[in-house]
């Protein structure tokens, strides 16, 4: 392989489902990127006995893979990570290091950003190279409400977090190859100022559908009492989505504090949202902004929610939640 | 005693946010203030300490003068004094300055510091970033979205969420949290605390100069990440308006968008349209 100007590297970030997820999608707009500035894409990863995530990743696209695989690395560790990560940068130089915007990954990159002098953008959702060969990265903020362009014109590398989910992943490809960088973990590591005395893998439950759930019904108290918030969970079973609930429902004990969707809740991203008796304070909007098409139906034409909705109903939100559930019994073939 | 430094930032609290078109900056001069919710939640921490064993709690703040106004609830809420970080060439600072602005002021004002609490993130920016940065900045180690905390000697003891795990983990004082908008709901201010932040308030200002800072390492000068633009992402949104009976809206809803919401949810729905 003739060689490349450049490099664009994406973090490794394999611990669960959906971090490898992110990863993979990094790999694949990181490939269409690199197509722009004659760059080569790489994968660092870092950790013990991780030999099936390095094929994962060549398969999905990698073009090569740094690889630091040792038992000393078999947990996540901030400042291990961050040690490691910094001194493979300043001996490799890459001009891009993209990093998905898992809990890990958003403490990790800033620690990284810091050590190596340059600049982060935070849970991009948009990333591309612009006319002079700068990475251009959209960042939300206000919760959405406003997207920011930021670039890092003079420091190097540019670096950014992006959001799960945007980009398509590679189809996987086992016939794919890369070559693989060993490197070696030095003998004399600054000691770890950070010790996880326990740690459980949280139990898999309702929760964590909710946050990726591409249907989504989400209620508020303007549905007028629990009974007549309890036909939500009828409505979204019918959809095949999961049921949200704002913090004054969840208050109230109309439903558990899981299905909470706000700021000290779950962040949504759903293809199709419906909005019930939600009025839309700006601790939910901030969590339903990357919603792609929002049905509110609310009795209130000039609540907040109103106006960010695609489809804007004006009515009463149990009423309209029991004619849609009988509409859609007739509707729905088979 | 204990020493603990809560970062607080003021963030507007607006539904139409002004921002200037030319730089792409948001213009926090014409929003009103409210201590940034996260904050809060980080300042309760510390009070939670104080109470139970004792502590010295400085507020810091990074802002334009208005900032001010949070440092003062800060200590009507049982902060002991303030740091007002505020002149025109730290605005427009990203993460980097931001924590290397603040960094300074602590080396100079509380070097002897044992802990450094900040929100997890911001309701404006919401980029998570300061706390590791600030943690960087000061080589001492940090942990972010932390939910609960207790101090035992030189040690910080937190738990937290992280990605699909509970952790407990233990970090060596001097360090840095950043406290999550959960657990411990921040206390109300009391009528005796609102009157001694403003009759006798410990609040120092600090500018660039009386810190020792260039001008090239601050503020939008000095920031690695530039904004190139801000715009919103909504407007323009199509905001079809359905009203009248509900069969009427619901037919409205149907005739409208039946392909569209059976695309979404999967499922082949009856048309009434042929």
């Amino acid at each position: 392989m003739a060689e490349k100007k450049h490099g664009i590297w994406v973090f490794g970030d394999y611990r669960n489902y959906f971090q490898n997820r992110v990863t993979i999608q990094l790999i694949s707009r990181a490939r269409e990127l690199a197509r722009q500035i004659d760059a080569e894409v790489s994968v660092v990863v870092l950790g013990s006995g991780i030999d099936e995530f390095v094929k994962e990743y060549i398969a999905h696209g990698a073009e090569r893979i740094y690889l630091t695989d040792n038992p000393r690395l078999a947990e996540y560790s901030m400042e291990t990570y961050s040690f490691l990560m910094e001194r493979l940068a300043r001996r490799e130089k890459p001009e891009i290091i993209l990093i998905g915007a898992t809990s890990f990954g958003r403490e990790f990159a800033p620690h990284v950003a810091k050590r190596l002098g340059t600049g982060l953008t935070a849970d991009c959702i948009g990333l591309d190279i612009d006319e002079s060969g700068l990475l251009l990265q959209r960042a939300p903020s206000f919760g959405g409400k406003l997207l920011a362009e930021v670039t890092i014109p003079e420091r190097r590398p540019q670096m950014a977090t992006v959001h799960p989910g945007i980009f398509q992943e590679l189809p996987h490809d086992s016939t794919r190859t890369a070559d693989i960088v060993n490197v070696p973990m030095p003998e004399n590591m600054p000691p770890d100022r950070i010790r996880i005395i326990s740690k459980e893998r949280r139990p898999l439950k309702q929760e964590k559908n909710l946050e990726c759930a591409k249907i989504v019904v989400c209620g508020g108290r303007g549905m007028g009492s629990k009974k007549k918030f309890a036909k939500l969970y009828e409505l979204a079973a019918m959809l095949g989505g999961e049921v949200g609930a704002t913090r004054p429902v969840v208050s109230l004990d109309w439903a558990d504090r899981e299905a909470l969707v706000g700021q000290a809740g779950k962040q949504i991203r759903p293809d199709i949202l419906f909005s019930f008796g939600i009025s839309g304070a700006m601790q939910h909007t901030a969590s339903i902004n990357n919603a792609r098409f929002i049905i509110a139906v609310n009795k209130n034409p000039n609540a907040p929610i109103m106006k960010m909705a695609d489809v804007a109903i004006v009515a009463d939100a149990s009423q309209i939640c029991n004619s849609l559930i009988s509409e859609l019994k007739r509707r729905i073939r088979g | 005693m204990l020493k603990l430094v809560v970062c607080i930032k003021q963030v507007p609290q607006v539904s139409e946010l002004p921002w200037d078109p030319d730089t792409g900056r948001l213009q926090r001069e014409l929003a009103s203030g409210i201590m940034n919710p996260a904050c809060r939640f980080a300042l309760e921490a510390a009070l939670k300490i104080k109470d139970k064993i004792g502590a010295r709690i400085t507020a810091i703040t990074m802002g334009p003068l208005s900032a001010e106004e949070v440092l003062r609830e800060a200590i009507a809420l049982g902060a002991d004094r303030g740091i007002l970080l505020t002149d025109r060439k730290m605005a427009g600072s990203d993460t980097y300055t931001t924590s290397f602005t603040i960094s300074k002021a602590i080396q100079k004002n509380i070097p002897e510091f044992d802990l450094i609490l900040c929100g997890a993130s911001t309701s404006d920016s919401a980029t998570a970033q300061v706390g590791p940065q600030l943690a960087e900045e000061l080589d001492i180690p940090g942990i972010a979205y932390v939910n609960e905390m207790e101090i035992a000697g030189s040690k910080a003891r937190v738990r937290r969420m992280a990605d699909d795990f509970f952790e407990t983990i233990e970090l060596e004082l001097p360090g840095l949290v950043t406290i999550n908008a959960s657990g411990a709901v921040p206390r109300y201010t009391s009528m005796r605390g609102f009157q001694a932040a403003f009759a006798e308030s410990d609040i120092i200002t600090l500018d660039s100069v009386s810190l020792g800072l260039s001008h090239e390492w601050i503020g939008a000068k000095g920031s690695a990440a530039k904004i190139r633009r801000v715009y919103s992402p909504t407007a323009g949104k199509e905001n079809v308006v359905l009203t009248g009976t509900t069969k009427r809206i619901l037919d409205q809803l149907f005739m409208l968008f039946d392909d569209r919401i059976g695309g979404m949810i999967g499922k082949d729905l009856k048309t009434d349209k042929s």
